[in-house]
């Protein structure tokens, strides 16, 4: 009997009118948690009901508390007839679980009803008390924090990162039961929300407890999603990286969160400061702190410091650097063995984070993915869900064969999906095939044999690009040069991956958001058939769909791409691929070719023409991108670059393989064949519709910049304002006998519309950049696409900084090796001692901010910035509190990246997990479909803001709409939604206020910065 | 290929305040496109039709959304669906509230509940304010009229508290309520020349000195209705036109206390009779309800008017 839940409701306001005679409502509120149910009394005749009830107190097991909401229903009493329900609130109380997150829920929820929507507001306390549970067999888990984020939290570091967890739970899907069909839709709906919340319960718990057999704490990059199968049922998957966290206690270690441009300013000029004796002369503990435990153990001290010169402290790549150069061989071996060892004990060594911590990632190999299509049945036995668990596991082994197949032990930036149409199943992974640093998976056991690799005097900036696999036995033919940064190791000309771009790689220019869009007829077909059709279709999408991808990418003269997502969607009569991605210009990475067209008859002198005028146009396009994100690679000297290899050039990084319910695995090699350069043969109409596809790709307006990763490479000035949004579109495909090209034009035309519109609508934030940019394609009916898209759009300072950490960079590059070793060995002796608890720098994008390409370590930095705001610490511990607490209703601000510009994240509250159903029998009277999902989503953010607000936050990090299933009826007028949403809630504070001295007014401190923040148009 | 369904939701509220004042001004989604596109924002921005299009569905979808809280400003304060600052809010119930004075010195001091609806027609078609925007002014009057009606206190705070109007605007929506409220006559042609700021400026001094809580600021009741025993008072005026001693009395207070204020001191000094007694007569007459309604037709012809003949620069009634 481990937990005691009390609960409390205060008060409500703006209540419906429930009773048409008084215009008032006689509200009462019932109270559930498990079986238990209390009620408080009637309020009578009013709107702005005041209980202040008792504390309600649950007794439960600890197991319950985490599989169970908290039910709150408000009801209108009624003496004559049954009483009404106004509406209901699920409070999940699992951030209360763990110590260090939220310790009360209080405030002001919205009251939702599925078929009304949100009816007024009740203000509630909940708390728990837990008492310690010896029992070694518990089925619980509290205590695991879940984080939403794909990074190591900004207040955390990790000790270990253990590696994949995976749970998936199914069940009859209660609208698919027969009881459905006498019950109310309002029934209906609440009976599927409450299984799934808890399910989704029950799941988080399932995996805490995989975590605490790893001896992990926390699982991070934590992936929750539902399958609704239909009449086969309902799944809940989910998956994770255990991890094992320690808080940064001392709030010294903690750096801003981001940078502000202010900061930046003074940053340069204190790196350049010739006299490292202020960073090492005074021993103080925020030195301490701030260095990482990267490999300073006594044995590798002592063998290295005896000259200065030839020891290159590139902490930020670490093991990156030189593991496979000539002599470096043997201890790539080494290197090879050890990781191996560490993570062949894992069934599937998998991460779904996508940022990591320095020196974590050693090496790229490309992207992996594979797809399955599978036709469901029913889950005949929902407690032994084997048929599911067996689907992704065969996949997952694929995976992990494509990633060894590229030399590589390790997954990262890992991820899973689904498309269901009907009974048919696409079941897809992917994730980016890489080589790790052992020392993050195991208990720093294998540090001294990797020390030698360290002598080698390499920059930062490109150890991740370089192969990992054997150049003599290559997976797949590709073209190799050296690395134009170091000139040691090899690189292919093109990186495909699907993580952020790392914080230390040397970008050249801006990038940009790439897209790939296709789409194939199909006949509509039945089970099996249908099922061999898909598969029959999906290796030419897939080959299409990277096609594109590289021709855009050349286009833009961009070499690699990050965040890359392809998803495939299933519709009843066709196809739908779109792929998303971040180009960048890897400084690393050789320049990409030009696109060369070739006819198919050259006799025909207009063709000539012809031809001749696309390769100019296309000539052009490149030349304009190569302006308009400032790519101006420094040239290199041939002999320097000499591709001394003959293998032919490379075009792929991608493995990919389908089955259709059978083991058999197809490998397609995507690349061209042996082509010199890169040539788009125009034969027929298809091709010349491509190559004008290619052509028609609009850049944003100036002004506008647009990536899918998390922070846009070549930007780092961010200001504070942010807006996050939601958008979604559908259009009906006019025709019933479409072609493949129409369709395309019709996807593309979607696509490129919706994306024009938000450049439009969001023009008074220019200069800006639209980050995470997340686009989902469903086809929920027959001549139906819906996309929706997720994004937040970022203002920056256009004036400050692009240019001057360029140039300080260029100078900072050379300088960096040798100050490097001066100024960071000492911390690194100091603290040698107090190893295990070395935190790593938390403030992730404040290195990248001040140029990813100087390589100063982060300890100079995190120096700097201390001096910069001597106030930070005092100030900061009673600024927990978010601000604005005062105005009416405080400002929640939402972000799908992990950051928030211009201000620290102090706390992490807990994981937001919510499932929402609204239907309606009214679809005119709300304003036609628009009118009903734009008041769906507008309420689903209210909910959001609401928890997290209650939770004592003020911010929404790693926000994700991980579903927005729509379906409509308008012969019946009836419309059905359902949005499922995550994230972390957490407190921060701005940077601003930091500095502010303590002895002004907080509350008069806060007041002007948090409007300030917000969006004003 | 058609457009289903098309929006855009962000975490916080994207208002357009131009497309704001055409909502408000009433006009269709297709005019207020047609409106902007000859703005020139198409140039400036590079948009395209359809995209303005879109962008303005979605704007007049959220302005129908909060019209609803509009109509309760504190309810806009506390709701949680849209996040919007609180600058921004201000702004929004402000110009929901602000009103054309063409539309107001139509209807002021008519019966907002009855009537008026059907003449909305004309009025628009008077005044070029488009029928629906036209709507907007009335609901907005006579709710007012109605959260206030029944209120004690001071009409104007009274306002300013439940809809979180500026002072400016409260101070006029009190006099619209107050000119309602006693149903003022002035749509008369004589009064025509008459702006809605010179009826405001009557009901503000009304209100400050003939209404209940003048008389007795403890008694703290409304502000809407005339002080009967006040209007009593004033049947007693009658004596100034009927004694001649009264008269010449008033006549010298009166001219004392204006000497020197007024250009034309001479004029008024030589038909003080008249004048007073056209004044007094009114006044005298106010304890009817038919005679308080055409307070304003009675001073103007009564009073306005000779002195208008005589030539006096028109500065207060």
């Amino acid at each position: 009997m481990p937990g005691k839940l009390k609960v409390k409701i205060v008060a409500g306001r703006h209540l419906p009118v429930m009773d048409r005679a008084s215009d008032l409502t006689d509200a009462f509120v019932e109270v559930k948690f498990g079986n238990t149910t209390f009620k408080t009394d009637v309020y009578l005749k009013s709107l702005n009901p005041q209980w202040n009830s008792e504390w309600f107190k649950f007794e439960v097991d600890d197991e319950d508390l985490q599989d169970e909401p908290l039910q709150i229903t408000v009801l209108d009493h009624d003496t004559y007839s049954a009483n009404d329900a106004i509406g209901k609130v699920y409070i999940d109380i699992d951030p209360l679980l763990y110590s260090e997150a939220a310790t009360v829920i209080s405030g002001w929820f919205p009251i939702y009803d599925t078929i009304h929507g949100i009816r007024g507001e009740i203000n509630v306390v909940v708390k728990v008390d837990l008492f310690n549970d010896l029992n070694r067999f518990r089925q619980s888990s509290c205590g695991v924090k879940f984080f939403c984020t794909t990074s190591i939290p900004k207040c955390y570091r990790a000790v270990i990162i253990h590696g994949f967890v995976e749970e998936l739970v199914v069940n009859e899907d209660p609208e698919y039961q027969w009881i459905d069909r006498i019950r109310t839709p309002r029934a209906s709906n609440e009976a599927r929300q409450r299984l799934i919340s808890l399910m989704s319960g029950e799941l988080q718990r399932k995996i805490g407890l995989k975590v605490l057999e790893m001896r992990g704490n926390a699982v991070v990059g934590y992936l929750q999603c539902f399958d609704l199968e239909g009449e086969s049922g309902l799944v809940v998957r989910a998956i994770g990286t255990a991890c094992t966290l320690d808080k940064l206690s001392s709030p010294a270690a903690l750096l801003p969160a981001c940078n502000s441009p202010s900061r930046e300013m003074k940053e340069i000029p204190f790196n350049e400061d010739p006299n490292p004796n202020t960073h090492s002369s005074g021993p103080s503990t925020p030195l301490k702190n701030q260095t990482y435990s990267f490999s300073p153990s006594k044995s590798y001290s002592r063998q290295s410091s005896s000259s200065d010169t030839d020891l290159s402290l590139t902490p930020k790549t670490g093991m990156g650097s030189g593991s496979a150069g000539k002599e470096g061989g043997p201890f790539k071996a080494l290197l090879r063995q050890q990781t191996q060892s560490a993570l062949e004990q894992r069934e599937f060594p998998f991460f779904t984070l996508t940022a990591f911590p320095p020196g974590f990632l050693v090496h790229v190999g490309g992207v992996v993915s594979a797809r399955s299509v599978k036709l469901l049945d029913r889950i005949h036995n929902p407690d032994e869900p084997e048929t599911r668990d067996a689907w992704w596991a065969e996949i997952r082994q694929e995976i992990k064969s494509h990633a060894k197949a590229l030399g590589c032990h390790a997954v990262v930036g890992y991820s899973e999906s689904t498309s269901i149409c009907e009974e048919v199943c696409i079941l897809s992974a992917s994730g980016t095939a890489a080589v790790l640093n052992p020392r993050f998976l195991q208990d720093g056991t294998v540090e001294g044999c990797l020390e030698p690799r360290l002598e080698e005097n390499l920059p930062a900036g490109c150890g991740f690009c370089h192969i990992p696999y054997d150049e003599l036995n290559m997976p797949f033919p590709a073209h190799l040069t050296y690395c134009n940064n170091c000139r040691k190791q090899k690189v292919p000309d093109v990186l495909f991956t699907t993580i952020d771009l790392p914080v230390d790689a040397t970008v050249i220019g801006k990038g940009c958001l790439i897209q790939a869009r296709l789409c194939r007829l199909k006949k509509k077909a039945q089970a099996e058939a249908n099922a061999t059709a898909i598969s029959n279709l999906l290796p030419f999408m897939e080959y299409e769909v990277h096609t594109q991808l590289m021709n855009k990418l050349k286009l833009k003269a961009m070499n690699a791409l990050f965040g890359l997502r392809i998803q495939i969607t299933v519709g009843e009569n066709m196809l739908m691929g779109l792929a998303s991605a971040t180009g960048v210009y890897l400084a690393a990475l050789p320049t990409p070719g030009g696109i060369q067209i070739a006819g198919k008859t050259p006799n025909d002198g207009s063709y000539e023409q012809h031809i001749s005028h696309m390769q100019k146009k296309i000539n052009d396009t490149i030349a304009k991108n190569k302006e308009l994100y400032e790519i101006n690679p420094p040239e290199i000297s041939e002999e320097i670059i000499g591709s001394p290899i003959p293998e032919p050039r490379q075009r792929s990084r991608l493995l990919r393989s389908q089955s259709e319910s059978s083991d058999e695995v197809t490998e397609l090699d995507l690349s061209h064949g042996k082509k010199d350069a890169f040539v788009l043969e125009i034969d027929d109409t298809d091709a010349m519709e491509d190559v004008h596809s290619l052509l028609t790709d609009v850049p944003p307006p100036s002004g506008f910049y647009s990536c899918n990763t998390e922070i846009m490479p070549g930007i780092n000035n961010w200001t504070s304002e942010i807006q996050m949004f939601t958008s979604v579109r559908v259009i009906r495909l006019s025709s019933l006998n479409l072609t493949n090209q129409a369709l395309n034009k019709n996807f593309n035309d979607l696509c490129e519309n919706l994306l024009k519109s938000l450049y439009f609508k969001l023009r008074s934030m220019i200069p800006c950049c639209l980050c995470h940019v997340n686009f989902t394609v469903s086809l929920p009916e027959d001549e139906l696409i819906q996309v929706t898209v997720t994004a937040v759009a970022i203002t920056f300072d256009k004036n400050q900084a692009l240019q001057t950490t360029k140039t300080h960079a260029e100078k900072l590059l050379q300088r960096a090796s040798t100050d490097n070793e001066e100024l960071l060995q000492f911390p690194l002796e100091l603290c040698s001692d107090s190893l295990p608890s070395h935190p790593f720098p938390p403030a992730k994008e404040h290195l990248e901010s001040a140029s990813s390409n100087s390589g100063i370590p982060a300890a100079q930095r995190a120096v700097t910035v201390e001096k910069a705001s001597p106030m930070g610490e005092g100030n900061f511990r009673n600024r927990s509190a978010p601000p604005c607490a005062n105005s009416t209703v405080g400002v929640v601000k939402m972000t799908p990246l992990s950051f928030i510009p211009g201000a620290k994240i102090t706390k992490y509250l807990g994981i937001i997990n919510m499932f929402f159903i609204r239907e309606t029998t009214s679809l005119r009277e709300e304003g036609g479909v628009s009118g009903f999902l734009h008041a769906f989503i507008a309420e689903v953010f209210a909910m959001v803001r609401a928890h997290v607000a209650a939770l004592g936050g003020n911010a929404v990090v790693s926000y994700i709409m991980k579903q927005c299933v729509f379906m409509e009826n308008p012969n019946k007028n009836q419309a059905q939604c359902l949005i499922n949403v995550s994230g972390d809630a957490v407190v921060f504070v701005r940077e601003s206020e930091l500095e502010v001295v303590s002895a002004q007014q907080p509350a008069a401190n806060c007041q002007p910065s948090c409007p300030g923040g917000e969006v004003t148009t | 290929m058609t457009s289903e369904l098309d929006i855009f939701v962000g975490n916080t509220t994207l208002i357009d305040e131009d497309v704001y004042r055409l909502w408000l001004d009433g006009y269709s989604v297709s005019d207020a496109v047609v409106l902007r596109v000859c703005s020139g924002i198409l140039e400036q921005t590079g948009a395209t039709a359809a995209v303005l299009q879109s962008d303005t569905m979605d704007h007049y979808r959220t302005f129908h959304m909060l019209e609803r809280l509009l109509h309760a400003p504190p309810k806009m304060l506390h709701q949680l669906i849209f996040q919007i600052p609180p600058s921004r809010q201000a702004l929004l119930i402000e110009s929901y509230y602000a009103f054309d004075e063409a539309f107001v010195r139509e209807v002021l001091g008519k019966k907002l509940f009855k009537g008026t609806k059907k003449d909305l027609d004309d009025i628009s078609t008077k005044t070029g304010i488009t029928l629906k925007s036209c709507r907007r002014h009335l609901d907005n009057f006579k709710r007012v009229f109605k959260v206030v009606e029944e209120m004690r206190g001071s009409l104007v705070d009274n306002i300013q508290q439940h809809f979180l109007l500026s002072d400016r605007l409260a101070r006029d929506y009190a006099a619209i309520v107050f000119f309602a409220n006693n149903r003022f006559e002035t749509g008369k042609k004589k009064l025509h020349y008459l702006s809605f700021g010179d009826f405001a400026f009557c009901a503000e001094l009304m209100i400050q000195n003939w209404t209940l809580r003048a008389i007795d600021s403890q008694v703290d009741d409304m502000d809407m209705d005339l002080d009967k025993e006040f209007l009593q008072d004033l049947k007693e005026l009658k004596v100034l036109v009927a004694d001649k001693d009264l008269l010449d009395l008033h006549k010298s207070l009166v001219c004392t206390a204006l000497r020197g204020k007024l250009g034309v001191f001479s004029e008024m000094e030589a038909n003080f009779k008249n004048l007073s007694r056209g004044l007094v007569n009114v006044a005298a007459k106010l304890t009817h309800n038919k005679d308080v309604r055409d307070l304003f037709v009675d001073l103007v012809e009564k009073f306005v008017e000779p002195c208008r003949s005589d030539h006096w620069p028109l500065n207060e009634y």
